[in-house]
C-alpha cells in the first residue's frame, strides 16, 4: 500500500512536471489525476458518461483537464459500482467522490469576487444568515410600511403591502448580482479549461447537443436510459425525474415572474394575476413541479449511498434543495391563502425566502448547473477533433 | 431445511446456474466465499462475451460464423479442446444474450482500444462487476437465496451423488448441485507444487501475481480429485499474460497489463533478449508472455520503447522508469548496461525499416537477429526512454473437472446423476491451453445455464420439489 502511494506521488509529479511551472495540485487534484491513471488503463467504464471518453484522449492530468473532467462528472456513481478497484481494493478508485471533491473545489476557486468563494465552505451558515436576514428584511418593512403583519385591508393585492417598485428595486440588484457573479466565475473557468479542451470555438452542433445534454440529463441515465444509482448498486430514474421536476418547476416559476414583468410594463395589466391567465399557470405548474421535485432530491440526498459524492458538501445540497422547497411553499401558500388575513405574513415569508435563494445563487449548490454546463459544452466540442492519443491495434 | 439446488460459487457461471436453476423452478441456494464486497470472482474483472454471430448484430459488426470461431478456439488451444462441447459452447453464444439482458445484464459497442474486438466479442457496459451485480440482483428478486463469507470446505459424497457441503461444521443439504468456485490459482502452496523448482533453484511461482480473486483457492477442486472425479488439464496450465512487476499481489485485473511490448523490446534480467516481440497482434499474444517471462531468471523482464511509442500504447497504470539515454535506463533498472547496450545495439542494427504501421503484420523486421523480430521493428533510438519492468500474472487455471453435454460430474466415466460443475471448474475441456478474448465468459455462460437447467431437473426427479423459500 505505501509501495502504491509513492507510485501514485511519483505520477502525479510525473503529470505536474509535464504541465509547466506553478501550477501545483491540490491533494483532492492529485487523487483524481491518482484515479484517472487508473482509469484509463482500464476503461471499462467507458459507455457510462462522458467523463471517461474524455479521460481516453489523455495520457496526463493537469489541473485543468482535473477541473474540465470533474465538472464533467455528475455523481451518477455508475462507476463506482461498476469498479473492480473500487474500496475496499488496495487502489481505492471512487471517481465519484474525488471528483465531488474537486467540483466542490472549483467553485470556491472560481467564484467572483473571489472572496466570497470562502461562503461556500460554510455555506450551511450562508445560507441560514441569507434566510434570516431577508425574512427580518421583508417582516419589518412589512411592519414599517403597513403597520401590521396580519389581516389589514389588502383584498388580495400584495401591491399594498410592498409597491411594485419597491419590490423591483430590491430584487432588481440582488437578481443582478447573481447573474454577474455566476457568469465572471464561469468565464474565468471558461478560459482556464478551453485550452485543455482542444482551445477551439464552439460551433453550433456542438451548442446543440450540449444544450440537448443540459436539458435531457443525458448523464443521469446511465449510459443504457435505465438511470443512475442513489442508495445501492441498483439502477433508479428517480434521481432524473426529480431533478427534471426541480429544473423544470424552477424554469417555469422564473417565466412566470418574467411573463408578469412583461405584462406590468407592457401592458399595464396588474398583479395579482389568478386562472386560467398564463403567468398564474406557469407558476401553479412550477411551483407544484419544483415542490415534487425538491422533495424527491432530498428524500434521495438522504439515502444517497455514503461513498457518492463529498459527504462535506452534504449540507450545501440539502440547504439549496430545501430553499427551493421553501421557496415554491411558500409561494403556493400564498396563493391559496390570498383571501386570508395572513397574506401579509405569508407574502413578508415568501419575499425573505425568494430573496434568500437569489442573494446565495452564486454561492451555493446552483453553480453545480453552470459549471456542469459549461464543461459539457467544452466536451461537446473537445469530441468533434481527433483523438489525440493514436493508440495502435492494441 | 433443504434446497432443490445449491450453487457453490459465486460468478458468472454460478449465477447463470442460480438463475436457471430458479428460472426451472427450484428453490436455490448459492454460497459465496467471498464476502459482499469481493463477491462475483474472477467474473468481477471480466469485460467481455465471445459470441458467435453470422450477420452484425446488436452490438456486434460483422459476421464470426462458427467455423471461425472454432478454428480461432482450435489455435490458441493448439487441439487441447473436446470439439463438442467447444460447438456447444459456441452455438450457446449466439444466443444467450437476450437472456442476459432480461437479467439487467447491459451491452455497449467496444470504444477505444479494442477495436479490433468490435466483431467477435460483446461488451458488457461497465466491465463484469457491473454484470455480476445485475445478476445478484435478479436472483434476489427470483427469491435465490444468496449467502456470502461461505467458503464450502468439503463435500458428502456418495456413491458419486452429492449429498451435502460443509460450510465450516455446519452441514448443508440439497437435492443437487452446481460447482462453479473457480480454480485454484489463488491457492500458493498448490501452484508452488505444480510449477515446481526450475534449474536454478527457484520457485518461479512465488513470483506470480494473480490477477483476479484471492478466493480460488481449489479446496472442492482438489477433494474431487481425491475423491476419484474425473479430470482434465494439466496443474502447470494457466492463463498467464506479463503484467506490470509492481502489480497488487492479488485483484490487479486489466488495468495492470503492460501493452508496450511489440512496439520496443524486451530483455531478462541479464540484459538479453529471448523472443519475437512482434510476432503477433497483441490480443493473440498476450497469453503466451506471462509463460515465456516465468521461464526467465527471477521471473522478471523489462520492456523498453523510445519517444516513437509515446500515446501508441494503452496507458500503464504505473509510470515507467524514464531515462534520457539507453545507459542510464540500463542503470535505473538494475541491469548490467554493457550486456543491455550490446542487446541494443545488435538489435538496432538489425532493424529492417519498412512502412511501419501497428495495426497491420507490417515489413519493419530484423535481419540476422536471434530471436527476430518480425514486424514492427524499428530502432529504440530516440530519447527518452521508457523502461518497465514485468512479471507473470496468473489469470485461471485450467485444471478441472470432466465433464459432458448435461456439464455432470463424471467418476470413472460415469457421470454423476446430481452433481454438475460450470465456469473455470471446467473450462479445461473447451480451453485446454492458450486463451482468446472472452472466451471464458463464453464457457461460463454456457455451462453454466446447462448446470442450472440439469441440477433443478435431477432436483425435481429425485422427489418432493421444495417450494422456493
Amino acid at each position: 500500500m505505501q509501495q502504491l502511494e509513492a507510485l501514485a506521488r511519483d505520477a502525479v509529479a510525473l503529470a505536474n512536471g509535464n504541465m509547466g511551472a506553478g501550477l501545483v495540485l491540490s491533494a483532492p487534484e492529485a487523487e483524481v489525476a491518482r484515479q484517472m491513471q487508473i482509469c484509463n488503463a482500464c476503461r471499462y467504464c467507458e459507455g457510462f458518461c462522458a467523463v471517461f471518453p474524455a479521460m481516453t484522449r489523455r495520457l496526463e492530468f493537469g489541473k485543468a483537464d482535473i477541473h474540465f473532467l470533474a465538472n464533467l462528472c455528475h455523481n451518477c456513481g455508475a462507476c463506482l459500482h461498476a469498479c473492480q478497484y473500487a474500496p475496499p481494493h488496495e487502489f481505492a478508485v471512487n471517481v465519484p467522490q474525488a471528483m465531488a471533491q474537486v467540483r466542490g473545489q472549483t467553485y470556491v476557486d472560481y467564484a467572483w469576487p473571489p472572496a466570497l468563494g470562502r461562503l461556500y465552505q460554510r455555506n450551511g451558515l450562508t445560507l441560514s444568515l441569507a434566510l434570516a436576514a431577508g425574512l427580518a428584511l421583508f417582516l419589518l418593512l412589512a411592519l414599517a410600511l403597513n403597520g401590521t403583519l396580519w389581516g389589514g385591508d389588502l383584498r388580495g393585492n400584495f401591491y399594498r403591502l410592498f409597491p411594485h417598485n419597491l419590490l423591483v428595486g430590491m430584487f432588481a440588484p440582488v437578481f443582478l448580482w447573481a447573474v454577474l457573479a455566476l457568469g465572471l466565475g464561469v468565464r474565468r473557468f471558461w478560459r482556464d479549461v478551453t485550452p485543455a479542451t482542444s482551445g477551439l470555438p464552439v460551433t453550433s452542433p456542438a451548442a446543440a447537443e450540449a444544450t440537448g445534454d443540459v436539458l435531457r440529463l443525458k448523464y443521469l441515465d446511465g449510459g443504457h436510459g435505465d438511470g443512475c444509482h442513489n442508495e445501492d448498486d441498483a439502477y433508479t430514474l428517480s434521481r432524473r425525474r426529480a431533478h427534471h421536476l426541480t429544473f423544470y418547476g424552477f424554469m417555469l416559476c422564473f417565466a412566470a415572474t418574467s411573463l408578469a414583468t412583461v405584462y406590468h410594463y407592457a401592458f399595464g395589466w396588474s398583479a395579482p394575476y389568478d386562472l386560467p391567465s398564463l403567468p398564474k399557470l406557469l407558476g401553479a405548474v412550477g411551483g407544484v413541479s419544483l415542490l415534487l421535485g425538491t422533495a424527491g432530491l432530498f428524500r434521495l440526498n438522504l439515502r444517497r449511498h455514503p461513498q457518492h459524492g463529498d459527504a462535506a458538501q452534504k449540507p450545501m445540497d440539502l440547504g439549496f434543495i430545501a430553499l427551493l422547497f421553501f421557496t415554491s411553499l411558500s409561494g403556493l401558500a400564498l396563493w391559496l391563502a390570498r383571501g386570508t388575513p395572513a397574506l401579509a405574513a405569508l407574502l413578508a415569508v415568501h419575499l425573505g425566502v425568494v430573496m434568500a435563494l437569489f442573494a446565495t445563487l452564486p454561492y451555493g449548490k446552483f453553480a453545480h448547473g453552470i459549471f456542469r454546463t459549461a464543461s459539457l459544452l467544452r466536451h461537446a466540442v473537445e469530441k468533434r477533433q481527433p483523438n489525440p492519443v493514436g493508440l495502435g491495434a492494441d | 431445511m433443504t434446497v432443490d439446488v445449491l450453487v457453490i460459487g459465486g460468478g458468472n457461471a454460478a449465477l447463470c446456474a442460480a438463475l436457471m436453476a430458479r428460472e426451472a423452478g427450484a428453490s436455490v441456494l448459492l454460497l459465496e466465499a467471498a464476502p459482499r464486497e469481493w463477491r462475483g470472482g474472477n467474473s468481477a474483472h471480466t469485460r467481455n462475451l465471445r459470441c458467435m454471430h453470422d450477420a452484425p448484430q446488436d452490438v456486434l459488426t460483422g459476421a464470426y460464423p462458427e467455423e471461425e470461431f472454432w478454428q480461432d478456439l482450435l489455435k490458441v488451444t493448439g487441439g487441447q479442446t473436446d470439439e463438442a462441447l467447444a460447438r456447444l459452447t459456441i452455438r450457446a453464444s449466439s444466443h444467450c444474450r437476450d437472456w442476459m439482458r432480461r437479467h439487467g445484464v447491459h451491452f455497449q459497442p467496444s470504444l477505444s482500444g479494442t477495436l479490433h474486438l468490435s466483431r467477435t466479442n460483446a461488451f458488457f457496459m461497465g466491465g463484469g462487476k457491473a454484470l455480476v451485480n445485475a445478476y445478484y440482483r435478479s436472483a434476489e428478486k427470483l427469491g435465490v437465496q444468496v449467502r456470502y463469507s461461505a467458503p464450502v470446505d468439503r463435500l458428502e459424497l456418495r456413491d458419486g451423488r452429492f449429498v451435502a457441503a460443509f460450510v465450516g461444521s455446519e452441514r448443508i443439504t440439497a437435492k443437487a448441485c452446481v460447482l462453479a468456485a473457480g480454480g485454484f490459482e489463488s491457492n500458493r502452496e498448490w501452484l508452488r507444487e505444480a510449477w515446481g523448482q526450475n534449474a536454478r533453484g527457484e520457485w518461479p511461482s512465488d513470483n506470480f501475481a494473480i490477477r483476479g480473486t484471492r478466493f480460488n483457492q481449489g479446496v472442492l477442486l482438489r477433494q474431487l480429485l481425491k475423491a476419484g472425479a474425473d479430470t482434465i488439464g494439466d496443474p502447470t496450465q494457466a492463463h498467464m499474460v506479463a503484467i506490470d512487476a509492481r502489480a497488487p499481489l492479488y485483484d490487479g485485473g486489466i488495468c495492470t497489463r503492460i501493452d508496450c511490448v511489440s512496439l520496443g523490446v524486451v530483455v531478462n534480467r541479464e540484459g538479453r533478449r529471448f523472443y519475437d516481440e512482434g510476432e503477433d497482434f497483441w490480443p493473440k499474444r498476450y497469453a503466451i508472455w506471462g509463460r515465456l517471462v516465468a521461464q526467465q531468471p527471477g521471473q522478471v523482464a523489462y520492456s523498453v520503447i523510445d519517444a516513437k511509442a509515446a500515446g501508441r500504447f494503452m496507458p500503464p497504470v504505473f509510470p515507467g522508469t524514464r531515462a534520457d539515454t539507453l545507459p542510464e535506463l540500463a542503470q535505473k533498472l538494475g541491469l548490467d548496461v554493457p550486456a543491455f547496450m550490446q542487446t541494443m545495439n545488435g538489435y538496432n542494427a538489425a532493424c529492417r525499416v519498412g512502412t511501419f504501421d501497428h495495426t497491420l503484420l507490417d515489413d519493419c523486421h530484423t535481419e540476422q537477429l536471434s530471436p527476430a523480430k518480425t514486424h514492427w521493428a524499428r530502432p529504440v533510438d530516440k530519447g527518452p526512454f521508457h523502461g518497465y519492468a514485468l512479471k507473470p500474472g496468473v489469470t485461471f487455471t485450467y485444471l478441472g473437472l470432466k465433464t459432458g453435454e448435461t456439464a455432470a460430474v463424471s467418476f470413472g466415466g460415469v457421470p454423476s446423476a446430481n452433481l454438475f460443475v460450470a465456469g473455470e471448474m471446467m473450462a479445461g475441456n473447451v480451453l485446454g491451453q492458450g486463451y482468446t478474448a472472452g472466451v471464458g465468459m463464453s464457457i461460463g455462460t454456457a455451462f453454466g445455464r446447462i448446470a442450472g437447467v440439469q441440477s433443478a431437473q435431477a432436483a425435481m426427479k429425485s422427489g418432493v420439489h421444495h417450494a422456493a423459500a
